[in-house]
């Protein structure tokens, strides 16, 4: 497992997808992007993403956790 | 291992009902089921029940014996099974696997879903609740979301294509307007299909089977005493449940599911009879992504061409496989609990020759195919005429 807190390395969008259609607690955020990253240390994350979309292939770096969920952006590189 | 016939069927329309409960709709498929195979409630040995989410949805716990006294079946055991979107597949696996070991002879499964009682974000915050809570949920992944993931990916290892998804919704919608029992009974093109309100892209709503209720209901019986139940019995060739893992993130590859390959596998074994044997195909298309990949997984075609085999023509009524016949998830609705139960019942009722308007040509050797979650429960069933 890995430390909740941690810090995560970047990583590359293995799938994603825009949510418009959200649950109850995620009314008020719809369309927003999730994706499943794969770190570069190794293993996948499902994250959120944050500014420009992205997609399958794209470098996105680790942003922040809010309430435990991890935040990644598109890399400017 | 002794040999299992499915001796009765029975199920209710599924739709919206606002009038209509839980039990009342779990009751009336166990009775008509009860009828259709001649016995009364006291001849039941043991009783399944296949229902996800209805301490959730409608706030009932202990639901095997709540509904099976409201069928007047007392005094044996009465089991709920809880497998996500699998539930009513997976209680039949059980009730199979009671019957073959020669625990019970007459074996009730009843699967219901009661869903339509709440608005569609808490139904959607519901069904969330069969994936990984901990992570894709918490991140805000509804199922809709996980299998446009899939999708996605899908379509950039494979090319598949939009259209391809489209073409799965518009066939099914074809089938389900034959079907009297369907939630959806409405023809759609593809232009149609491919401008539908989205909902998790690439999914738009016709990609999506619908929130429903209903109940379908089961009996079987050692096959050596099917004949005293029925005139055409139908025999459990092959069957298999199997289990993988629940979140879509701590899987190699999104493209299959490995419980259905598995399962797949055992149950061709166990039936003697390999994917070009099987004559027609119920499955379960939850969303048009997962027919694609069932197609695929259950080796009627190879990895990455279950969109231009559907795209083709080749599953439709008229084609060489036709797969959900009956209209699918997609136009009969998905009632959860209900749904691997209604696959049942649906291939049964064509090998029977009974399946009215959806009557396929050749109708003796079919399978239905029941998928838990994002892939975390796999059932296939292979069924064939006595």
């Amino acid at each position: 497992m890995r430390d909740p807190a941690a810090a995560l390395s970047p990583g590359v969008v293995y799938t994603e997808t825009v949510v418009y259609s959200a649950p109850e607690a995620y009314v008020n955020d719809a369309p927003y992007q999730i994706a499943i990253v794969t770190l570069d240390q190794g293993p996948r994350v499902t994250a959120r993403i944050l500014g420009e979309r992205v997609s399958i292939g794209d470098r996105v770096s680790f942003a922040e956790y809010r309430q435990g969920v991890p935040y990644f952006r598109k890399r400017a590189d | 291992m002794r040999p299992v016939a499915v001796v009765a069927i029975g199920k209710t329309a599924f739709g919206a009902f606002p009038d209509r409960d839980l039990r009342s709709l779990a009751v009336e498929a166990g009775r008509k089921c009860l009828e259709d195979g001649r016995i009364t409630p006291a001849q039941v040995e043991a009783f399944f029940l296949g229902n996800f989410a209805g301490p959730s949805f409608v706030g009932q716990n202990h639901l095997a014996p709540y509904v099976a006294s409201g069928l007047d079946i007392e005094g044996v055991p009465a089991t709920r099974v809880e497998a996500a979107c699998a539930s009513g597949g997976s209680a039949f696996f059980h009730a199979f696997s009671a019957v073959a070991a020669g625990l019970y002879d007459l074996v009730l499964v009843v699967g219901v879903e009661k869903m339509t009682s709440q608005p569609t974000p808490k139904v959607t915050e519901i069904l969330a609740s069969a994936g990984d809570l901990a992570g894709e949920v918490k991140a805000g992944a509804t199922f809709p979301a996980l299998f446009a993931m899939i999708a996605r990916r899908h379509m950039y290892q494979y090319g598949t294509r939009r259209e391809d998804l489209a073409a799965v919704a518009v066939k099914n919608h074809a089938n389900g307007a034959k079907n009297p029992y369907a939630h959806m009974r409405k023809v759609i093109t593809l232009e149609q299909a491919l401008a539908g309100k989205p909902v998790a892209d690439p999914l738009s709503v016709y990609d999506c089977s619908m929130i429903s209720d209903g109940a379908a209901a089961v009996l079987l019986a050692p096959l050596e005493r099917a004949s005293a139940f029925t005139d055409k019995p139908v025999r459990v060739l092959g069957i298999a449940q199997t289990s993988d893992r629940v979140a879509l993130d701590e899987k190699p590859d999104i493209t299959t599911f490995p419980a259905i390959r598995k399962a797949a596998e055992k149950a061709y074994r166990m039936a003697g009879v390999g994917p070009a044997d099987i004559e027609f195909a119920e499955v379960h298309d939850c969303f048009t992504i997962a027919e694609i990949i069932a197609t695929e997984d259950l080796g009627f075609v190879r990895p990455g061409e279950g969109g231009p085999y559907c795209s083709q023509g080749c599953t439709a009524r008229d084609g060489a496989k036709p797969v959900n016949a009956s209209g699918g998830l997609k136009a009969k609705g998905h009632p959860v609990g209900a749904t691997g139960a209604g696959q049942i019942c649906d291939v049964v009722a064509q090998i029977r020759g009974q399946a009215g308007e959806l009557q396929l040509e050749r109708h003796s050797l079919g399978l239905a195919q029941n998928l838990g979650g994002s892939g975390a429960t796999g059932v296939v069933t292979i069924l064939s005429a006595v």
